[in-house]
């Protein structure tokens, strides 16, 4: 069971207190309480299961400018003394730092709390099993199949507090259910795996298992004999798996931490365009049920909806309290990221994308980790189907896509096909004259 | 023995009583219980931007039976809780039962000593430190214009409670120290990014002023990216430098070596041990045994003492990396590769330090017989599809060669090639066999452990590489 606010208040007010005793000038404290059951299923039998149960308490203690963290997840209040004593010794002899505090007071979330991000719906194994064995029966009905790498469900229930010596109190319980299906394809020597995976704060907004698993199937066959194709410009479809990437990406670019510091490629862009005229971006905390809503970020400040990109002008960063100050602004309420951040729709079809040049790539799948933030330069290694004549024609794989995030974003257009899956979505994208290498 | 569990609600006997009733009719499980304390300090924009000091202590109990694993793992260490992860354990493999094997290996192996890398430093010195790393690197050239610099200390001790009583414990720390320039110069900016660390004090890695020895590498890998030119894009010869480039390995063949992938037969080289998978000339171990490295244990996470696992020898397949579960199911000894990232993740087999070994070629030589290709020195991360056996990792270090000569640096390449066939491209195998600086972290299904990497200068004959020049 998950601890209720009464616990988590109790462990917040012995660390607080002690703070306090031994003369900090301010502290913060986050307390969390979760419990996740997870299923895994390989080829429609039992591979295992798995239970964790997980308490945390993290403490920063201030001196006046002066700072210091512990984090324990042993909550004996023996262990919690020893701890506080450690925190306020270490903050005594770190620096000074001028721009050390806690958060405005008057940005601290008061509202209601009225997004449903609690489903209480529980499980049992057998109901978890069947759901997910029924996702491979449907993925080994396709007869190219002949293999899973494991399929799993997985419900999380938590609970958490969020405390500061300025008054701030709050928290609240969040559930998340995720089920995934991962399935080998072979023929005629090639042997490829694909995934489907669905999670949704609530059960009933999940996929159905029949769906999964059929995704996952049709995505593995359709990888099967693969050819490679020689190094060339073309341009690109980015299936909406790999399109939110994008906007990822430009999330830690303009985050007030890289800005502060100059380490991103969109540093002083603010108000210019850096995608063009048809690009909206937003970030919206309060959409009801969705997996990236919260009521405040990790400092207690209360969220805001973002338009940070309006016909492809950059509005605003993704600002903390810390980093706000170094650059001169108040914090929006971003200290733990993005919420649910997406690309509006743009104007065309799908079937209006990929028919929009004569000859196109359709990538499904990036290896590697090849994005530098500090000067925009972009090379991942992918996989994907050729398009010719607006028809898939046949699987790509072993190459690799390159270009300059700067003209990247400059060149996108989108379908008009979102949807809510993740916490961070966008429609299908269309990438105008990228470097493909191959052969 | 002192137990972990010593200062807590549930004494050994009362483990040893729920871990026996609960494992007799299971193949194999444990208790493992692990303290872990860990301290980061970063220095960032000039500033001491945080100091963390982590307390971990939790319980992962496991239960095996077939091909079936039921984990619960949890931080109250109570008889109350350890009885509910029991039950669970049972329900999940009530129509199961097996017969429990008892034999585990003994060891004296200490391949590391029994300290603590974060108290043996004041926080003082260690602050003092990190400012004399960050005024080094920025006093190196006016073009400096960021420094990141990191200490980062864990003393992780661990505990194995078997069926019967037995048990196995394992005292390792860990210590890295990391530094980052970015540099900016004509309105370009890029960075240099260096790292050392073992199972060492932090004493042993700072001798002889070594952390200029690390800001020094971090701004000249930097200096040289800023003079890069575009990455051409297609296919050619590479040469890898030594040491830290053997991530290729690992990510080439290292993961597709791993038994539960070859027991699921999902990895492409599930069918091929006897078989020619690499060049004549070509052999790759994965040693967990060596002193003080990053990828080293005494014992792994179920308590089988690691060893030097001979993977590929002179271009054959000889053997999979193996845990206690997938070496039972597949008839063979586990090769002490049962690895976790902690007491909240179950066992996979994981490498340890994974290595070629060297051969007779020159660097030199390498470079002389390509007349267009590039010279790979140093890399970011890497990734492997297992089943279809592709990889890529990212260059933060290259050159062009032209008629064989080392030219001009060239920008942030991704490099991409196939496991089973690339090995079987090697060329020439340097005779400058080199660990890499102590930095490494895998990650396999959500779990990051510390691993290590070797191998001398090789000469491959074709990869594909990514760049923008075509």
């Amino acid at each position: 069971m998950i601890k209720d606010q009464d616990y988590l208040k109790k462990i917040a007010d012995i660390c607080l207190s002690k703070s306090k005793k031994l003369g900090s000038t301010d502290a913060s404290i986050l307390v969390q309480s979760s419990v996740s059951e997870n299923i895994n299923v390989r080829n429609k039998k039992l591979d295992g299961s798995e239970r964790s149960e997980n308490l945390g308490v993290v403490l920063t203690t201030y001196l006046g400018k002066k700072k210091s963290s512990i984090a324990s997840s042993n909550l004996k209040e023996s262990n919690l003394n020893e701890l506080v004593d450690r925190c306020i010794e270490t903050m005594k002899i770190t620096p000074e730092d001028e721009y050390n505090s806690l958060p405005d007071k008057d940005l601290h979330f008061s509202g209601l709390k009225d997004l449903d991000l609690y489903d209480e719906t529980h499980l049992s194994n057998e109901d978890k099993i069947n759901y997910i064995k029924e996702a491979e029966d449907e993925a080994f009905s396709n007869n190219k199949i002949v293999n899973t790498n494991g399929s799993g469900f997985g419900e999380n229930k938590s609970n958490f507090l969020l405390a500061n010596s300025n008054g701030f109190a709050d928290g609240y319980k969040t559930s998340q259910f995720t089920a995934y299906c991962e399935v080998v394809s072979k023929s005629n020597g090639s042997m490829e795996r694909d995934y489907e995976y669905t999670s949704k704060r609530f059960y009933n907004d999940i996929l159905k298992p029949k769906e999964l698993g059929s995704i996952a199937a049709d995505h593995a066959v359709k990888k099967l004999n693969p050819k490679k194709i020689k190094s060339e410009k073309i341009s690109l479809i980015f299936d909406k798996r790999i399109s939110k990437n994008f906007l990822s990406i430009f999330a830690s670019a303009i985050s007030s931490s890289a800005i502060a510091k100059g380490t991103t490629f969109l540093k002083d862009k603010l108000n210019q365009k850096v995608f063009n005229t048809e690009i909206n971006i937003n970030d919206r905390g309060d959409i009801k049920k969705a997996n990236g809503s919260r009521y405040f970020d990790s400092e207690g400040i209360g969220i805001i909806n973002l338009d940070l990109i309006k016909n492809g002008i950059l509005q605003d960063y993704l600002i903390d309290t810390y980093n706000g100050k170094k650059i001169n602004r108040k914090s929006n309420g971003r200290a733990s990221g993005t919420t649910n951040l997406y690309f509006e729709n743009g104007s065309k079809t799908f079937s209006e994308l990929i028919k929009s040049e004569k000859k196109l790539l359709y990538i499904k799948e990036t290896i590697g980790h090849g994005t530098n933030i500090i000067n925009g330069d972009y090379s991942v290694g992918a996989s994907g189907i050729m398009i010719e004549n607006g028809e898939f024609s046949y699987p790509v794989s072993e190459i690799t896509i390159a270009g300059n995030l700067n003209n990247i974003f400059q060149n996108i257009t989108l379908a008009d096909d979102l949807e809510f899956n993740y916490s961070t979505n966008s429609p299908t994208m269309h990438v105008e004259g990228m470097i493909v290498g191959g052969k | 023995m002192t137990s972990l569990l010593k200062n807590s609600e549930l004494s050994l006997e009362k483990a040893d009583k729920i871990v026996s009733e609960t494992l007799n009719s299971c193949d194999d499980g444990e208790l493992y219980v692990e303290d872990t304390k860990s301290e980061t300090i970063v220095l960032d924009d000039n500033k001491i931007k945080s100091s963390n000091y982590t307390s971990d202590l939790g319980y992962g109990f496991r239960a095996v039976t077939g091909d079936t694993v039921a984990y619960s793992h949890s931080n109250e260490i109570s008889e109350k809780s350890l009885k509910n992860s029991s039950d669970n354990l049972k329900s999940t493999l009530k129509n199961n039962s097996g017969t429990y094997n008892s034999e585990i290996k003994k060891t004296n192996q200490k391949l590391y000593k029994d300290i603590d890398p974060i108290e043996s430093k004041s926080m003082k010195s260690k602050i003092e430190l990190l400012n004399n790393m960050n005024e080094y690197a920025r006093s190196k050239d006016s073009s400096v214009k960021q420094v990141t610099a990191s200490l980062l200390a864990e003393k992780k001790n661990i505990e194995i409670i078997r069926s019967g009583g037995e048990l196995l414990s394992d005292n390792r720390p860990l210590v890295r120290i990391n530094m980052s320039v970015m540099v900016e110069k004509n309105g370009r900016k890029e960075t240099g990014v260096y790292g050392i660390g073992g199972r060492q004090d932090y004493d042993e890695y700072l001798k002889n002023d070594n952390w200029k020895k690390v800001c020094d590498e971090a701004f000249r890998i930097a200096n040289t990216n800023i003079e890069s030119k575009p990455s051409p894009a297609g296919e050619m010869k590479v040469v890898l430098g030594p040491g830290w480039p053997a991530i290729l390995i690992h990510e080439a063949v290292g993961h597709g070596l791993e038994g539960d992938f070859n027991r699921k037969k999902t990895s492409a080289f599930h069918d091929l041990v006897g078989k020619k998978v690499a060049s004549k000339g070509v052999t790759i171990i994965d040693d967990g045994t060596i002193d003080n490295r990053r990828g080293s244990l005494n014992i792994d996470d179920e308590g089988t003492p690691t060893e030097r696992t001979v993977l590929i020898e002179d271009g054959i397949l000889k053997n999979f990396m193996q845990d206690r579960l997938n070496a039972r199911l597949m008839n063979t000894k586990s090769t002490g590769n049962g690895r976790r990232e902690s007491y909240k993740h179950v066992v996979m087999p994981r490498m340890r330090n994974t290595i070629m070994l060297g051969g007779t070629n020159t660097q030199e030589e390498m470079i002389k017989s390509v007349d267009k290709g590039i010279f790979a020195v140093s890399f970011g991360g890497g990734q492997v599809d297992i089943t279809s056996g592709k990889f890529v990792f990212n260059c933060t270090e290259a050159y062009e060669i032209i008629n064989g000569k080392v030219g001009a640096p060239i920008k942030g390449a991704t490099l991409i090639g196939d496991g089973p066939s690339s090995l079987k491209e090697i060329l020439m195998v340097g005779n400058d066999m080199m660990l890499d600086p102590g930095i490494g972290t895998c990650g396999k299904a959500g779990q990051g452990v510390p691993v290590g990497v070797g191998q001398p200068s090789l000469l491959i004959n074709n990869m594909t590489v990514g760049g923008t020049q075509l």
